[in-house]
């Protein structure tokens, strides 16, 4: 299974999903108007991850917005990990927020306390959206 | 031609030039006295949302000190501006074949206050679902922040989303990151369509 890789813009995130080593990654802006389109090839790789090649996986969200059109998307990201997990792999989540980012704390908080995947909250200084 | 029509002619050219110079200084006055960022009316695409964006992102940097604030700001522009571009709809006629005579435009005004910043925007939108759109943010309204988490968590994971994603996540998620009630106000346009107007308080 070939990693997805997706170059990261002002309106949407960097992504690196790496199936050999579970490694996934999202990073930077996710506020475009239209986030079905752009989340559809990431839940569908993930859906086939977790089919063919799901090992341990660490999914790590370093955002520094997003907007409630993506907010839908990222829980469905979230339910393929849960999923995964469900067949008895281990899954985790690596929430990054900024220093003094509540907001984006709670967002965090939001999704562990609906999805059933542990979520480690890490603080950063700020998000690097290379 | 006489040279009184001529001295006509130019005296009449330069009273609305200078008439002219008179609106767009009392128009900077006015902006400026306002306390003005952006202030925009008219069709949004992608691309100009992004502009505004980071227009609005870059006079941020310079005049609010505070990064929650300045963030909690841009959350809320985002989504009003995009609240704006899914639902840049031109007045209904009830009938296909009438041209509508108003534009369809939307209009987004971004003010600094003394304590804070004021999102201003306004679009058409039908007349049915005005009813819909005012329950929804009275109850929005009616909650404590505690209330409006919980509020966005059920939403989040029971709502019914459209192909726009959002769900009625837009109203709840600007009312927790402005952490004050939404203004807002309906001016019927027709039998079909109304004006929605709605002013949302950063306090930073």
């Amino acid at each position: 299974m070939d990693p997805l890789q997706l170059e990261g813009t002002s309106k949407t995130p960097h992504v690196h999903f790496d199936p050999g080593t579970g490694n996934l990654e999202l990073k930077g802006r996710s506020i475009p108007e239209n986030s079905i389109d752009f989340y559809k090839p990431l839940i569908d790789w993930l859906d086939r991850y977790g089919r063919t090649s799901a090992g341990n996986t660490t999914l790590s969200v370093q955002l520094e917005y997003f907007n409630t059109s993506s907010s839908k998307c990222i829980l469905d990201l979230f339910k393929k990990l849960e999923g995964i997990r469900a067949q008895g792999n281990e899954v985790s989540v690596l929430w990054h927020y900024e220093e003094d980012d509540e907001d984006m704390l709670e967002a965090g908080e939001d999704y562990a306390g609906i999805i059933n995947v542990p979520f480690r909250m890490i603080q950063i200084q700020e998000v690097d959206e290379k | 031609m006489p040279i009184w029509s001529a001295c006509f002619v130019i005296s009449d050219l330069l009273y609305r030039t200078l008439r002219m110079i008179d609106q767009i200084h009392d128009l900077y006055d006015s902006l400026e006295r306002q306390r003005i960022l952006l202030s925009f009316k008219g069709d949004l695409t992608p691309e100009l949302v992004t502009a505004l964006l980071g227009l609005v992102e870059r006079k941020m940097e310079v005049i609010e000190p505070d990064a929650k604030g300045r963030k909690r700001v841009f959350n809320v522009v985002m989504e009003c501006l995009q609240n704006l571009y899914h639902h840049n709809e031109r007045p209904d006629h009830g009938s296909s074949d009438a041209p509508s005579e108003a534009e369809p435009h939307g209009v987004v005004m971004i003010a600094q206050l003394d304590d804070g910043y004021s999102i201003l925007t306004g679009n058409f939108m039908a007349g049915k679902d005005v009813v819909r759109v005012k329950e929804h943010l009275d109850r929005i309204n009616g909650m404590k922040p505690d209330e409006l988490r919980e509020f966005y968590r059920t939403t989040l994971n029971n709502g019914q989303f459209g192909e726009r994603g959002g769900g009625g996540l837009g109203m709840i998620d600007i009312a927790r990151k402005s952490g004050g009630k939404l203004e807002y106000g309906f001016v019927p346009f027709n039998d079909y369509s109304a004006f929605f107007s709605l002013n949302v308080n950063v306090t930073t």
